[in-house]
């Protein structure tokens, strides 16, 4: 069920290419992650928006294969 | 709609502050359940909380209701909020208060 930290950058790039992502293994065990997606896309939408568009870049993935993402999302200054 | 739909907006249509959480506000049996339930209790909130470990049908119905992969999910006033991200997100930022406290004025 784990999933390298550089898959989940690489999903989330191909959708929102402008995104910086910083991603941290919480656990050391590849399935329990923490990610700061900073991305222009999310301006003018709210969190729920935001979360889904890296959501969907994930393809499914999430609450699946991917099980503990910890998201925050935010909009460059 | 499904049955599942339907049993689903009854609940969120029902109850003012709601919690799609994995065992029960004592006994949580996922972390971020966990954490939901702790920011509410912060919050001062009086909510309902639905155990989808026991109700397959929920479980999976929920993801679909709120276009939304994961559980926790709050719903206030029948309306979406988020996961616990989100929900940390809003309580630290005082927006959760606020909102339940517009909402639903029980919030301190």
């Amino acid at each position: 069920m784990a999933m390298p930290a550089a898959e989940i950058e690489a999903l989330i790039k191909a959708a929102l290419p402008d995104a910086i992502v910083e991603i941290r293994d919480l656990a050391g065990d590849g399935d329990h992650y923490q990610a700061l997606v900073t991305s222009a896309a999310f301006a003018g939408k709210n969190r729920v928006q935001q979360h889904k568009l890296v959501y969907e870049a994930l393809g499914g993935r999430m609450g699946g294969e991917l099980h503990a993402l910890q998201l925050t999302t935010a909009v460059p200054n | 709609m499904s049955d599942a739909n339907e049993r689903i907006s009854q609940i969120v249509n029902a109850n003012d502050v709601v919690l799609f959480m994995k065992g029960t506000p004592l006994f949580p049996q996922c972390g971020f359940s966990s954490r939901a339930v702790a920011i509410l209790e912060h919050c001062g909130a009086d909510f309902e909380s639905v155990d989808v470990l026991q109700d397959m049908e929920v479980r999976q119905g929920i993801k679909a209701f709120s276009d939304w992969p994961t559980i926790p999910q709050l719903y206030v006033k029948g309306e979406f909020v988020g996961g616990s991200d989100i929900m940390m997100e809003m309580y630290e930022a005082g927006e959760l208060q606020q909102l339940l406290a517009e909402k639903v004025g029980t919030a301190n």
